[in-house]
């Protein structure tokens, strides 16, 4: 079964041929599956395809990148003069909470998701995820807990038309909006000092974490359980290994925020003292449960961001990663030791020296293993042939600007230094270069580099060149100038300032910025658009790039490889293109019997769909509109009926026959 | 419902060691590791905290704590006999087993609710102070994990009468399950020791 040749088919053979016409069949219960339907709106709610779900989460995220970068804007415009009143303060502190919240947890990670879902099975030669349903609940309840956490912007409207005011518990407060930061310091969260947002927040960042969870034990199990044969761990892409790192980072860091959000809930709705001073609550614990959290979090987003660099740098120097294997241990290292560094999120609150010292030496370290990766992306430039398309400018600037970013990381765990720098515009540079340099000039260059295979389309033209002029100007004109501001005494979450600290030069530079990065990722959705739109048919390996996905069509069957592939090396294209003989991709003989796919759910669906009604029942709850108690126990069984029909229905599944891979 | 597993051993996925639901069945435990390390540790500290705000060995009643803990160890015991005669194929033995391991867990749960009837009596509440919050939230989610997993058992024992479980087919799924309830049975060790045995020191 091995080829000798390379050869790129051409696109008329690429949809060469469907797969044959089946019949939806019944499922346990006597139900009729929702496969092979005519429908294609209930073929994309019940789907369990990797490819699809990966889809529909890049989308949903992308939606929710464009709000996150509204609420910014507004923020900016409102700093962008002394004493402006564009917005009031109240409406000032819930468009500070939801950017945050809505970029980190309903933009960046379901990006991240995206990337996994499609690339992951792909990458590692799978015919999809271990537990395909379980992928389908996960973005469904990324979606059922994005509805929660913005539904208060309905009530929100409600009350400036004078339409409605809070009552029950929460009487008398009418932010509906969560308005305390993204991360919800008590004892601001109590129920005596803010209004039924916050339960918004609790419930939506619950029913997030959920989903999160179920889908990074998911992409554990398929990582280590699915890969096809000869695919050992030390010859996957790092991309993989990164999904690998950080799936297991979800797994041990999420738990926390559980907690501490269901003892904040409790605290809300039935009178327990954990974050409650007057019961003798210390507010401080929520510091530190949320940064046990908060820390690994910051490198559950970033990871996958070097992951997609690691791929992106090779392909287009025409040089394997230097250094492959410290690489991806370095990787391992940044997640392990970012379960001992939360502290350094708190040294200003009297952690004691001891603790102060050793949270800060920790932190310095992890300057090692994240300077390691550069110089390993530096070494595998060095002396390559360098192409300089749209996926590597971008990936050159994620590795200048999220330098950038690093370097005044190192400065803040000094805590001496951050003791100045606390809660200032300082912190928000740093942050915001690792987050746009970092992470979202990292994931355009993955949609650059992935968007041919992921619709078969080829984006076309210069305008990459100048989304990426516009966004890596405007991230600096918008962020460099932070860092002054801080180091003048500017605080972070403040509404205006005075005429005369010598800030108002640099907050309307800042603000300038702003917009041109808006233009620029403006311009990055006309560009996805106009390839949906109008691009070319991409072939299967355009950028004659190294791993296994590029082996399949463009877009990939569903059942992504016709014949399960034996991977003999790391960048197993490559040495099938280019290696000796004995590195060619061979395949695994089927002996006929097809390829098993798994069928269609709803279950997934009605399962997480219940997050819906039991999180806003909760939270409406509270906002004293009556019977909506019984609208969560509605929610409730909502989730138990789909969870046991679900286990009932069995997995199903039928078989394809499909004709030969594409290399 | 092992299909899965079957199918991608069919489809020739050579590295696979340890079965795909097992392998999510471990990954669950290790983070509910972190989910009641995170509720014992808030529990530690506050009773650190507040040495002197409230005195339990007055209200704890070692004698029923240890009878319920003697119950759910046995029950553990039971667990692993259900899971060994799946193994086998033994479908009576598997649910006179699965059986004990349900009764044994109800009775757990009933000493829980006469227990927590009991402090609400003698006045220790959610909100009372710290100690309530920490103590019946740790204790509650033990319970309602007890709780899922006799309603798990349940429907495990029903669905051993339709004829659809055999030891090919359901060994694993039993086995699932028995790692489940051998996990919360040892959380309920670890809560004993830390939560009650430690105060009458």
């Amino acid at each position: 079964m091995s080829h000798t040749e390379t050869e790129i088919p051409t696109p008329e053979t690429t949809h060469a041929h469907e797969p044959q016409v089946l019949k939806p069949e019944r499922s346990r219960l006597g139900l009729m599956r929702p496969d092979h339907g005519k429908s294609v709106i209930i073929d994309w709610l019940t789907t369990v395809d990797h490819k699809k779900i990966g889809l529909m989460y890049g989308t949903i995220a992308l939606f929710f990148l464009l709000v996150g970068g509204i609420e910014a804007l507004i923020i900016r415009t409102q700093l962008a003069f002394p004493e402006n009143d564009l917005i009031s303060a109240q409406r000032y502190n819930q468009l500070f909470t939801m950017h945050g919240t809505t970029m980190i947890f309903l933009a960046i990670m379901p990006l991240n998701a995206a990337f996994f879902n499609f690339l992951v099975p792909l990458q590692i030669g799978a015919r999809d995820v271990a537990f395909p349903r379980i992928n389908s609940f996960s973005l469904w309840g990324f979606v059922a807990g994005a509805i929660v956490i913005n539904f208060g912007w309905i009530l929100q409207a409600l009350e400036v038309m004078g339409l409605f005011q809070a009552s029950g518990p929460t009487a008398g407060m009418n932010d509906f909006v969560p308005a305390m930061g993204w991360f919800g310091y008590a004892p601001i969260t109590g129920i005596n000092f803010t209004g039924a947002g916050t339960d918004f927040w609790i419930m939506g960042l619950q029913i997030l974490g959920i989903a999160s969870l179920s889908a990074a034990m998911n992409f554990v199990v398929t990582i280590v359980n699915m890969r096809a044969p000869g695919m050992k761990m030390m010859r996957m892409p790092v991309f993989t290994w990164m999904t690998l790192v950080v799936s297991l980072l979800i797994v041990f860091a999420f738990p926390a925020i559980t907690i501490a959000l269901g003892q904040l809930m409790f605290d809300r709705c039935f009178g327990t003292n954990f974050f409650v001073v007057a019961g003798g609550g210390q507010p401080i614990l929520w510091q530190h449960l949320f940064w046990i959290f908060g820390h690994p979090e910051v490198y559950i987003l970033v990871l996958p961001a070097m992951g997609i660099i690691s791929e992106v740098l090779p392909t287009f120097s025409k040089k394997p990663l230097f250094g492959y294997s410290i690489v991806v241990f370095s990787g391992a290292v940044i997640g392990f030791l970012g379960f001992a560094v939360w502290s350094h999120h708190m040294f200003t609150t009297g952690l004691g020296k001891v603790a102060t010292a050793a949270f800060s030496l920790l932190t310095m370290a992890i300057a090692v293993p994240t300077g390691v990766k550069i110089f390993n992306w530096v070494g595998t430039l060095w002396g390559g042939r360098v192409r300089f398309s749209a996926p590597m400018i971008f990936s050159l600037g994620f590795v200048w600007m999220f330098m950038m970013g690093g370097f005044s990381g190192i400065m803040h765990s000094s805590a001496p230094a951050d003791a100045q720098q606390q809660d200032s515009y300082f912190v928000i540079a740093h942050f915001h270069y690792v987050a746009i340099g970092g992470i979202f000039l990292a994931v355009v260059a993955g949609i650059y580099f992935w968007l041919p295979k992921m619709i078969g389309k080829m984006w076309k033209g210069n305008l990459s060149t100048w989304v990426a002029i516009f966004s890596t100007v405007g991230l600096n004109v918008t962020f460099f100038p932070m860092h002054f501001l801080g180091l003048l005494g500017m605080p972070r979450r403040t509404h205006t300032y005075l005429e005369g600290f010598g800030w108002e030069t640099y907050n309307l530079v800042c603000t300038i910025g702003a917009y041109i990065l808006a233009f620029g990722i403006f311009l990055l959705v006309v560009d996805i658009i106009r390839c949906f739109r109008s691009g070319e048919p991409a072939g299967n390996d355009p950028w004659d790039a190294r791993t296994l996905e590029w082996t399949t069509t463009s877009p990939p069957r569903v059942y992504n490889f016709a014949k399960t592939p034996i991977i003999p090396a790391r960048d197993a294209l490559w040495e099938h293109k280019y290696g000796p003989e004995n590195r060619r991709i061979t395949f695994e003989d089927d002996h006929g019997h097809g390829i098993h796919m798994p069928s269609q759910s709803w279950m997934p669906f009605i399962a997480s769909f219940g997050f819906i009604p039991l999180g806003l029942g909760m939270s409406l709850m509270q906002a004293g509109i009556p019977y909506m108690g019984y609208f969560a126990i509605f929610g409730l069984v909502l989730i138990g009926m789909g969870v046991a029909l679900w286990a009932i229905e069995g997995p199903g599944g039928y078989h394809l026959h499909p004709e030969e891979d594409a290399i | 419902m092992s299909d899965t597993a079957t199918a991608s051993h069919e489809d020739g996925h050579a590295s696979l060691i340890i079965d795909n639901k097992k392998l999510l069945m471990w990954l669950f435990l290790g983070s509910d590791c972190m989910f009641f390390g995170t509720l014992i540790s808030t529990h530690l500290i506050y009773r650190k905290l507040y040495p002197e705000s409230f005195e339990p060995t007055a209200l704890f009643s070692l004698e029923l704590t240890s009878f319920s803990t003697f119950i759910l160890l046995m029950s553990s015991f039971l667990m692993a006999l259900a899971v060994s005669a799946m193994h086998k194929g033994e479908l009576k033995s598997f649910r006179r087993n699965v059986i004990g391991v349900i009764f044994f867990g109800l009775i757990f749960l009933g000493c829980q609710v006469y227990e927590f009837a009991h402090f609400v009596h003698e006045g220790l509440t959610l909100s009372t102070n710290t100690f309530g919050s920490t103590f019946y939230m740790m204790t509650g989610t033990h319970g309602v994990h007890v709780a899922i997993g006799v309603f798990w058992l349940i429907c495990m024992y029903f669905y051993s009468h339709t004829g659809k479980m055999d030891a090919h087919e359901s060994a694993i799924d039993v086995e699932v399950a028995g790692l489940y309830w051998h996990f919360v049975d040892i959380v309920w060790i670890v809560i004993f020791t830390a939560v009650y045995l430690i105060e009458f020191i």
